[in-house]
């Protein structure tokens, strides 16, 4: 899960990094008295947001309110702004970057450092990865004070930055663990006369420790009805293009059944993943969810039966009687009573995932 | 022989009063499996299906000899089973258990690899010798003794495939499957070098799917330093990008990286033989083998 800004500078300051003086409105009248020029930036969950015309800047009070009512009537590539941060506007010298992020591959954190923050940082990782420093945390004994150090030298800061910088990472280091993040970015962080300052964040929550988490569940990325149902059913889905809906248990033979197929010359309308172990109400959940796709011409079941038993998943499809022309294939555990339940009933029961893919391409109305 | 378990490997489950560790432990003994002992924090001194139960996994080898773990307990107490099974010396540890949060999957690993345990999972179906031993929950009748290592990203697919290369007369060595959480234990070059010490491994199947590079790398090693036939496939070849397809590590990358055909390119470069479906591995093995 995804912070807002305004949540991860909380975060920050909690932590004892430095952040811009700042606070939250939701209308444009809880703009308080402008001492210094302040930077209104809409509270929306996607990238480039400055790029998007999501971030204003103002002078005084009046110049303010004028950018926040302007922002909440704003669109940022699709969203709607509900929230604006005001923050003071810093006196920015330099634009760094830290981070830490979950290195799957190597089983543990990275930190990584650069001098060369800011909007642009994704073209700096691949066009000059020579200016991104970066450093393998043993997760155990967490990121050392030498080890960040090492990492602020290595990138060129010198004297009370280079210290700063160091003790920035820390404070991130313990931010990242204490709330379970994936990726948790500075970026960027500001040199100015007084020293450093987080001025933007990204900060993702894994959502596996989202149980030992106090944060409000965001608004679901995910895009589509369908999608968002399966989502409170439990259920793995994904839309696609075409129009042949396919269901089964576990991630690996639902896609293996998408590519099947699509080698028989069909396309797919959709993955659709029950799980391990999954029952008749699951079934007819995922008989629901790929019947409310438009433009569905069949649906072709994979069950191989491990512990999803197939009687289970033969009572669900004969509960729902799906109206589009299906076509199961089964096989495993409790294997003969599926498919003698659905032949009785009138289904399409094959034995092989070829055939069944096969079918699945013939059936279509 | 075959690899990581055999006739020796003694079985403590953790969570074995739960639903699932009681079904899956009874299954395995079906199977043959030397289930000698169960933990779950205070229920010491019971028994689950004739199996003694323990508070502790270091009790549970004290009095059994347990050599071997695998555990179901739920994911917010996985870290500390995991930790445990290490400490205790049990290898491997196999993690049943899914979605378990990613921060304590990394300090479980970093334990693992200090004391040189192996870990398989989280979110594995297992592992099994057949005829001699299985860690895990796959189902029972489709394996059969024999000469063909297999290796999987996937729980369901491994066992379609298996079912396939069996009825086609291919028995296996060892199964077993990587884990479909961020991060896992044994990766595929780990599984490479342990069947090409296997005297009864005369081949092997690996089954990667779409997203990180995991097969790419795998590709480089059985070039520069594998010598038996390796037959693969990849599944997510229909993936569209910036879709997670079920399980946390299945995405191609809004870039484009981590497709199904970079990873088959890769495997056909290193002369592996990819098979374009499940069904077509059993042809693909008896030109490998005969």
């Amino acid at each position: 899960m995804k912070l807002q800004e305004y949540q991860a500078a909380d975060i920050f300051e909690d932590q004892g990094i430095p952040v811009a003086k700042r606070y939250l409105i939701e209308k444009p009248e809880e703009i308080k008295k402008v001492e210094r020029p302040v930077v209104l930036k809409s509270q929306v969950r996607v990238g480039k947001r400055g790029k998007a015309g999501g971030i204003l800047f103002a002078e005084d009070r009046k110049e303010a309110v004028e950018k926040a009512e302007e922002l909440f009537g704003k669109n940022i590539r699709g969203l709607e702004v509900e929230k604006i941060l005001v923050a003071e506007k810093a006196e920015i010298r330099n634009e760094y970057y830290v981070g830490l992020v979950m290195d799957r591959e190597n089983k543990r954190p990275t930190l990584i450092m650069t001098t060369e923050g800011g909007v642009n940082i994704e073209e700096v990782a691949e066009k000059h990865p020579d200016k991104m420093a970066k450093r393998k945390i043993d997760p155990v004994k967490g990121l050392k004070g030498y080890e960040a150090l090492h990492l602020a030298d290595s990138i060129g800061l010198e004297g009370k930055e280079l210290s700063e910088m160091a003790k920035v990472a820390q404070k991130l280091y313990k931010a990242f663990e204490k709330y379970d993040a994936e990726l948790a970015e500075i970026n960027p962080l500001v040199s100015t006369p007084d020293g450093l300052l987080a001025i933007d964040a990204v900060f993702n929550i894994d959502d596996n420790a989202l149980f030992r988490q106090n944060f409000e569940k965001s608004e679901s990325k995910l895009v589509t009805d369908r999608e968002k149902r399966a989502d409170e059913y439990g259920l793995a889905y994904v839309d696609l293009e075409g129009d042949i809906a396919i269901i089964g248990p576990g991630a690996g033979l639902v896609m293996a059944s998408l590519d099947s197929v699509a080698e028989f010359g069909g396309e797919p309308a959709c993955f659709l993943d029950l799980g391990g172990g999954a029952d008749a109400d699951d079934t007819k959940h995922a008989l629901e969810i790929v019947s409310m796709k438009e433009g569905i011409k069949s649906i072709y079941l994979n069950i191989f039966g491990g512990i999803t038993q197939c009687d289970k998943i033969a009572q669900g499809i004969i509960d729902f009687e799906p109206e589009k022309p299906t076509v199961i294939r089964m096989l495993g555990t409790n294997e003969e009573k599926g498919k003698e339940m659905l032949e009785e009933a009138g289904y399409d029961v094959v034995d092989g995932m070829d055939e069944g893919a096969k079918r699945a391409v013939e059936i279509r109305v | 022989m075959g690899i990581i378990i055999d006739e020796d490997t003694k079985v403590v489950v953790q969570g074995i009063t739960g639903q699932q560790g009681k079904f899956h432990s009874e299954y395995m003994k079906e199977y043959g499996t030397d289930i000698v002992a169960g933990v779950t924090p205070g229920k010491g001194g019971k028994e689950v299906n004739g199996v003694p139960v323990f508070n502790t996994v270091e009790r549970a080898k004290e009095e059994t000899g347990a050599n071997a773990s695998i555990i179901f307990v739920p994911a917010p107490f996985s870290k500390d089973a995991a930790l445990e099974a290490i400490d205790a010396g049990m290898d491997p540890v196999v993690i049943i258990t899914e979605s378990i949060p990613v921060q304590d999957t990394a300090k479980v690993m970093r334990m693992a690899e200090l004391s040189g345990t192996t870990i398989i999972g989280p979110n594995t179906p297992g592992i099994i010798t057949p005829g001699k031993s299985k860690v895990g929950i796959m189902p029972n009748h489709i394996f059969k003794e024999g000469n063909v290592g297999l290796v999987s990203r996937s729980g369901t697919l491994t066992y379609e495939i298996v079912n396939t290369i069996t009825k086609n007369g291919f028995g296996q060595s060892t199964a077993f499957g990587l884990g479909g959480d961020p991060i896992v234990g044994m990766d595929f070059i780990d599984a490479f070098k342990l069947y090409e010490e296997d005297q009864e491994t005369e081949a092997v199947i690996m089954i990667g799917e779409i997203g990180g590079s995991a097969e790419e790398k795998a590709a480089q090693f059985i070039e520069e330093s594998y010598s038996k036939p390796v037959v693969a496939y990849i599944a997510g070849r229909t993936a569209p990008k910036g879709k997670r397809m079920g399980h946390a590590g299945a995405i191609v990358s809004e870039g484009g990286t981590g497709t199904a055909e970079s990873k088959i390119k890769a495997l056909e470069d290193a002369g592996v033989s990819v098979a374009r479906m499940p069904t077509e591995i059993g042809e693909i093995l008896k030109e490998e083998l005969f």
